[in-house]
């Protein structure tokens, strides 16, 4: 069954420019700390969380706007959150990576590997209060790798709950490629512990929903947990002002700063002998030429502007959406900002 | 002399023990980006990228302490030690006491810690005291580049294991890459003298468990680590001008502390002030009441410690953090 386009498409839609605005938002200094933006993986985000029903959990990643945005969550109490208002929607205790809202059963954690356990234990208590409701675990690849994800597969495993565990793979550990620090296949570890396993193109939102479709549909009817593997780009990498991206994005300015210090290091009398230093130098030289061969400027990886090229033959519907969607989150902005201001 | 940064000192202090010494290796999350500069130098097989599994490599690197490495394990944040802990708590800080004093675990945990800069309550906590209670840990808080360089070499000569707390706001690299990823619209409140200051050319050990003065005054003993240290001093300045004779004690090291150094400056002024970013309750600030009580000394005291979880807006966590107003205001109560 094919999902609504329009209605996945105003989902995503609406999520970008709210994360467009917040990105915009951080560089202007009103957002304190670290922004990590989902922008890149809407379509994991609203294939899956499509199909949630009341009752249904959301255990969060530190990256979680924009499914709180695409669960229904009023976009100004999050972004009064982000700008650390008192009224925000975590009183301004949160910030982007605590966002909890118990209307919804969705609780965020900063610690990698943290919404294991989190949706394993909402899943749990849905079998004693709620039977039917699910749980849904959202996080990246690098989560993979910790030990209390893994567990907690296995207790949904042993234990049939209602969990759909969702990794959200962009390739990228922070600044560590996963390839260079993950053992075996994703896919073949959850099987390996007895849930289903489906890989997913995770920038096309039809394939999302619908293979989130099934696994839904079977935790919602007992039939235990599920894992879905869906490849993304973080089209702004792992958080704004990632240093490898401003490499790219601007090398003149940054490149002298790390080459320096890189170099006098490289050239450093004692240490390892040459052929080691090379091998050192190798690694960070193939960090910065893998950001280099930016996949994000791919129009393929960029799941929003993908839904849209197919929604393109109604250019007037189309452009409706767009303006509807473009006037709501730019209203949600200017009122929050009109406080600012004041 | 030279003058670096925070961090720089302490990579530089790094570099020159593993210069020295080949059983040092480094490994943490992100490593290879984050000491490409050391990555360059001593390559590959002495500088490790690991995955984000705390648990396997921080408990691997005690393990790898006993046979005979000196590791330095990386941990992203001092919280982050909350998916790990057992192998600190379990492990690293009872080898020593189950070997009967046979055997220990030589192993640096190297961990970025504090707040102020707006990233939260799971990401800006200090832990010292959380740490400092469990016998067999020592655990290092340096305020200055030239201590920050010098108490690194300290522990790598340790035996046993060692904390080695960076605290943000003070280091040039967690700040840039957590606070500001190089906007110029955020401001932070950075104490010059700990951000950047002299080192020497070649570096000596600055002894673990040894306080030092930063400035002497009759009237109230402030004892303090890392960027508190620096808040004292600001507040024993303005403090000058109302009367009040504040004396600073940086303790540098949280465990095991300096109990003499205390006493001795708290003994000479009768008035304990106890300015900790760490959790007031069951932590570093108690304890100092403790040993001045122990130790038979008749003081007045108080303490500015975070109290509660830190928050992520900025106006409200400078307000929790210990601050020069709050550190002052203490001042005063106390010495009425």
């Amino acid at each position: 069954m094919p999902p609504d386009l329009w209605q996945v498409y105003a989902l995503m839609l609406r999520s970008r420019l709210f994360e467009e605005a917040i990105a915009h938002l951080w560089h202007e200094g009103l957002i304190s700390g670290e922004m990590h933006l989902g922008t890149g993986e809407e379509a994991i985000i609203a294939g899956v969380i499509s199909h949630l029903r009341k009752g249904d959990a959301m255990a969060l990643d530190h990256r979680g706007t924009a499914a709180l945005l695409m669960r229904g969550v009023d976009p100004v109490l999050i972004l009064r959150e982000l700008l650390g208002y008192a009224d925000g929607l975590c009183g301004g205790m949160g910030g982007h990576m605590h966002l909890f809202s118990k209307e919804y059963l969705a609780a965020s954690s900063g610690i990698v590997g943290a919404e294991g356990p989190i949706a394993v234990g909402f899943a749990l208590s849905a079998q004693y209060l709620h039977p039917g409701a699910i749980a849904v675990a959202f996080f990246g690849d690098g989560a993979m790798n910790q030990g209390m994800l893994m567990e907690s597969m296995n207790l949904a495993s042993v234990w049939n709950l209602p969990v759909v565990f969702v990794c959200k793979d962009d390739g990228w550990a922070i600044t560590t490629q996963s390839k260079s620090v993950t053992g075996g296949d994703l896919n073949e570890r959850a099987r390996g512990l007895g849930i289903s396993a489906f890989e997913v193109d995770g920038c096309d939102i039809s394939e999302v929903w619908e293979v989130s479709h099934s696994a839904i549909e079977r935790a919602h009817s007992g039939q235990g947990p599920t894992f879905l593997h869906a490849r993304c780009e973080h089209l702004e990498g792992h958080f704004l002002g990632l240093q490898l991206l401003r490499i790219v994005r601007d090398p003149l300015r940054e490149m002298p700063e790390i080459a320096g210090p890189l170099t006098k290091s490289f050239l450093q009398p004692s240490g390892a002998t040459l052929r080691e230093r090379l091998a050192g130098l190798r690694i960070v030289l193939e960090a910065v030429l893998s950001t280099l061969r930016d996949p994000r400027r791919d129009l393929a990886n960029d799941p929003v502007r993908r839904a849209r090229t197919t929604l393109q033959s109604d250019s007037v519907r189309l452009q409706e959406l767009e303006d509807q969607v473009e006037q709501e989150i730019s209203n949600v902005v200017a009122s929050v900002l009109a406080e600012v201001s004041s | 002399m030279r003058t670096m940064f925070f961090s720089q000192a302490i990579d530089d202090a790094l570099a020159q023990a593993m210069a020295d010494d080949p059983h040092i290796i480094l490994f943490g999350e992100d490593t290879l980006m984050l000491r490409r500069n050391l990555l360059v130098r001593f390559g590959p097989r002495r500088v490790r990228g690991t995955p984000i599994s705390e648990s396997a490599f921080l408990g691997a690197g005690v393990a790898a302490a006993m046979a005979g490495l000196r590791p330095v394990v990386e941990i992203y944040m001092v919280d982050f030690l909350g998916v790990c802990i057992d192998a600190l708590l379990n492990h690293a800080a009872k080898i020593e006491a189950f070997s009967g004093g046979k055997w220990n675990a030589s192993v640096v945990v190297r961990a970025p810690c504090g707040g102020g800069y707006g990233d939260g309550g799971q990401h800006e906590q200090s832990l010292w005291g959380w740490l400092g209670h469990i016998p067999g840990l020592t655990v290092l808080v340096p305020s200055t580049p030239a201590d920050a360089g010098g108490l690194m070499l300290a522990a790598l000569q340790h035996d046993g294991p060692v904390l080695f707390l960076e605290h943000k706001l003070l280091s040039e690299i967690w700040l840039e890459f957590l606070g500001s990823g190089a906007r110029h619209t955020v401001q932070f409140d950075i104490p010059a003298e700990g951000a950047k200051g002299a080192v020497p050319i070649k570096w000596e050990p600055v002894p673990i468990g040894k306080a030092v003065l930063k400035r002497a005054g009759g009237d109230v003993t402030i004892v303090s680590v890392g960027v508190g240290v620096h808040r004292a001093l600001e507040t024993a300045q303005a403090l000058e001008s109302e009367g009040i004779s504040a004396s600073v004690l940086d303790l540098r090291t949280v465990s095991p502390l300096d109990k003499t150094a205390v006493c001795e400056a708290v003994a000479q002024t009768g008035h304990l002030l106890v300015v900790d970013e760490d959790y007031e309750g069951f932590g570093l600030s108690g304890e100092l009441s403790a040993v001045v009580l122990e130790a038979g000394i008749s003081c007045k005291y108080a303490r500015v410690c975070t109290q509660t979880t830190i928050p992520y807006a900025r106006q409200m966590e400078d307000k929790i953090l210990p601050n020069k107003q709050r550190i002052c205001a203490s001042v005063r109560q106390l010495m009425q």
